[in-house]
């Protein structure tokens, strides 16, 4: 293996892995139990994983091509990250709920939000509010690591209402949080780990330690592994190899039922990789080099999901020509909608800044249509 | 003199080399500043002129970021912290709330903390969520802090200077739509470039300028609003109203005698800045300058800038922020008293 400096956690921690980049199975016995969690995982269930993650790398690529012609203000790229992110969302069940960074395009996906509303934001024309009660999925946040306590305070809600541990399956609920390498520095991060274990609430802490928070590697972000980060404050962790589906799937299937059987948080750490930049408005050449990028395409989660289905001879033409046919059509649909996305009005700007009425805004707001109609009558006149 | 003409970018891209050439001490602490040269490049090739250890890349913890630029300030370092962008200085607003501002007072004077907070502000650049706010007022607000900002390359280069050389704690609050537009800028001017690192007056950080004179109305603006301010005095101006424009520069504290000269001659005056006007500054301003210049006012002091309202997304934001028609509404509204 390559010289990988900026890897320097990677060899000491024990990380699961159930499948080699190759797409043989990791045979390693110190992972059987995690094996046998997911021994009802057919060939079906990995055709729905492919699909799923094919459908994710397109819409990066679409959403990309969008904001490179000007549709888009930005975009946020999950190239690299779909194992992590599909395998993990696998592991809810529709009463569950998701708090997402800004990154987890496929994990919305397969929740359901339609990722053409994603849009909206990157777009500029609204906020992203699409319907978090439908979907179960909050929206996102941006500003990093403060989700990850609402996350945690949603999980003691949860909690609260007696819907943890009840033994029926179709009740138990629990919360799974998104966050990068980088959110793990933020004081809100340390102290949703320490609510989540003193009030052993039903959060999974799903860190998706993609190597690089912009242009800072791990090396500068941190010194002790982040698989430890749980261990200070009483929570379990585990570290998994994120661009393998099946793996990650396993980790994040036993921490959500930990959770939803009372059993308090997990901390997971997937080790994974940011294929693309940043956002569209970073230029990723600038800090890294190609060998690192070499690396990581050789341990492509995607291709790894086509191996392992050749290698179950689950693989053939006809279901991959039906899957890029199904992402042609998903991509010609975003492009259209994204294009006849027009203007909002100029007064949405007024809405829904109260739930009950207040006098600035409303003052505001009738100011601010006076003098647009002024305008549109030319009495401004400048 | 070296006179040259660079973007607002590099200017503070120059003042900052100037300070970390003469002062061991001056270090910059922030998100992506290094090799990346920061999300705006404003600290470009200074972590490979100055070393990784006084061009700092920091875990990615704005609360961490300021907490320790205090510690190394007290130990007699001056830190120059770059938040990436204004809607993510709140995890340290309790460091510079209720630390920064109030060490020198706690310590009777006996401890200063001069840390500088760059903050690239304002919005018009079509970001998402958190990327264009002017948090300036909850700032100014709190008694112990020095808040200033810029409005073109040849003052952001001497104003930074006298901020990092300027023993209390200084909130530089950086016109990010104006990164790009250029001006001449005097390379020798400023503590660090003129060589005298030990700076004892701070010009820039207390005073208001008057960028254009004018005698029917008085428009204030700062940061990226003094070149609305300009536009909108050159177009008045063809329609027979001479207007006096005055870049603030200084929000805390504010050039009261500067402003009041100004006012006293024009009986009249507007206030533009892109915070919201609901307990904006320039509330502040007109409410001092009512009670200076009462007896000159021929009508109430306007205020034009942002609404009582979040930020709002890219596509309309133009409508938000403080254009030229809204400011020259204001104009007349003055002159029809
Ligand atoms: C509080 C806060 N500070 C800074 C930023 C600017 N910023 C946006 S993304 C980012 C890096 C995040 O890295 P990481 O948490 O590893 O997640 P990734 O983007 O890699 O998915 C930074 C610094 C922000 N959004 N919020």
């Amino acid at each position: 293996m390559a010289e990988t400096p900026w890897l320097p956690h990677n060899e000491a921690e024990p990380t699961v892995q159930l499948v080699l980049p190759d797409g043989s199975e990791n045979t390693d016995t110190q992972w059987d139990h995690y094996r046998n969690l997911v021994k009802d995982v057919d060939a079906a269930t990995w055709r729905t994983w492919y699909r799923d993650m094919a459908l994710m790398r397109r819409f990066d690529e679409e959403a990309t091509a969008l904001q490179r012609t000007g549709e888009l203000a930005l975009f946020t790229q999950a190239r690299g990250q779909e194992a992590a992110q599909i395998g993990s969302v696998h592991a809810t069940r529709a009463q569950d709920w998701i708090f997402p960074a800004y990154r987890e395009h496929g994990v919305l996906q397969v929740r359901g939000v339609p990722l053409k509303e994603e849009l909206h934001l990157f777009r500029g024309v609204d906020h992203g509010g699409w319907d978090t009660e439908k979907h179960h999925v909050h929206l996102n946040t941006l500003v990093i690591s403060a989700h990850t306590l609402h996350a945690t305070g949603y999980a003691m809600g949860i909690q609260r209402d007696g819907l943890v541990a009840t033994g029926d399956p179709d009740t138990d609920a629990a919360v799974m949080v998104y966050f990068g390498d980088g959110a793990t520095s933020e004081g809100d991060t340390s102290e949703a780990l320490n609510f989540a274990a003193v009030n052993q609430a039903p959060v999974v802490f799903f860190c998706q330690n993609n190597q690089w928070a912009i242009s800072v590697p791990g090396t500068r972000q941190y010194r002790g592994p982040l698989v430890r980060r749980g261990a200070g404050f009483g929570v379990p962790c585990v570290r998994v190899d994120g661009n393998d589906v099946l793996a990650v799937h396993a980790v994040t299937r036993e921490a959500m039922e930990r959770a939803r059987n009372g059993g308090g948080p997990t901390f997971i750490e997937a080790v994974t990789f940011r294929q693309g930049a940043h956002t569209t408005s970073d230029d990723p050449t600038r800090y890294r080099g190609t060998d690192e990028e070499q690396y990581w395409s050789q341990r492509d989660p995607v291709e790894r999901v086509v191996a392992r289905l050749r290698a179950m001879g689950a693989w053939d033409e006809r279901f991959h020509t039906e899957v890029t046919h199904e992402a042609d059509e998903f991509a010609a649909e975003l492009r259209t909608y994204v294009r006849s996305l027009g203007r909002p009005a100029s007064s949405a700007m007024f809405d829904h800044v109260y739930a009950t009425p207040h006098a600035i805004n409303q003052t505001e707001r009738d100011w601010f249509a006076g003098f647009e109609r002024d305008l549109a009558d030319g009495e401004g006149g400048h | 003199m070296a006179e040259q003409r660079i973007p607002l970018a590099k200017a503070i891209n120059a003042a900052l080399e100037a300070a970390l050439s003469a002062d061991p001490k001056v270090l910059l602490m922030g998100e992506d500043i290094g090799p990346l040269g920061g999300v705006f490049r404003v600290t470009a090739d200074l972590a490979t002129k100055f070393g990784e250890d006084r061009v700092v890349d920091t875990p990615l913890a704005e609360s961490g970021i300021v907490g320790t630029a205090i510690g190394l300030a007290l130990r007699g370092y001056r830190p120059v912290c770059e938040i990436q962008f204004d809607g993510f200085i709140f995890p340290a607003f309790d460091q510079i709330t209720t630390q920064l501002a109030k060490l020198h007072a706690r310590s009777r004077g006996r401890l200063t903390v001069p840390v500088v907070i760059r903050v690239p502000y304002g919005g018009g650049i079509g970001a998402v969520e958190h990327h264009s706010e002017s948090p300036e007022a909850l700032f100014a607000h709190t008694a112990g802090l020095r808040v200033v900002s810029p409005a073109n390359p040849a003052d952001a280069f001497v104003m930074l200077q006298e901020a990092i050389a300027c023993p209390d704690p200084v909130l530089f609050f950086e016109p990010k739509g104006q990164y790009w537009a250029k001006g001449d800028v005097d390379l020798s001017a400023g503590p660090y470039a003129t060589g005298q690192s030990v700076a004892t007056q701070f010009d820039t950080l207390n005073t208001a300028k008057v960028v254009r004179e004018g005698t029917d109305v008085t428009l204030i603006g700062y940061g990226p609003t003094v070149v609305t301010a300009l536009k909108v005095a050159q177009s008045a101006a063809a329609e027979g109203t001479s207007i006096e424009v005055i870049d603030l520069r200084a929000i805390s504290p504010i050039d009261f005698p500067t402003l009041i000269e100004s006012v006293q001659k024009t009986g009249r005056c507007v206030v533009v800045h892109e915070a919201p006007v609901f307990f904006g500054a320039g509330a502040e301003i007109a409410a001092r300058l009512t009670q200076e210049c009462f007896y000159h006012l021929e009508a109430p002091v306007a205020r034009v800038g942002g609404f009582h309202t979040p930020y709002p997304p890219a596509k309309i934001e133009h409508d938000y922020l403080p254009g030229l028609e809204r400011v020259m509404d204001a104009i007349d509204s003055v002159l029809a008293y």
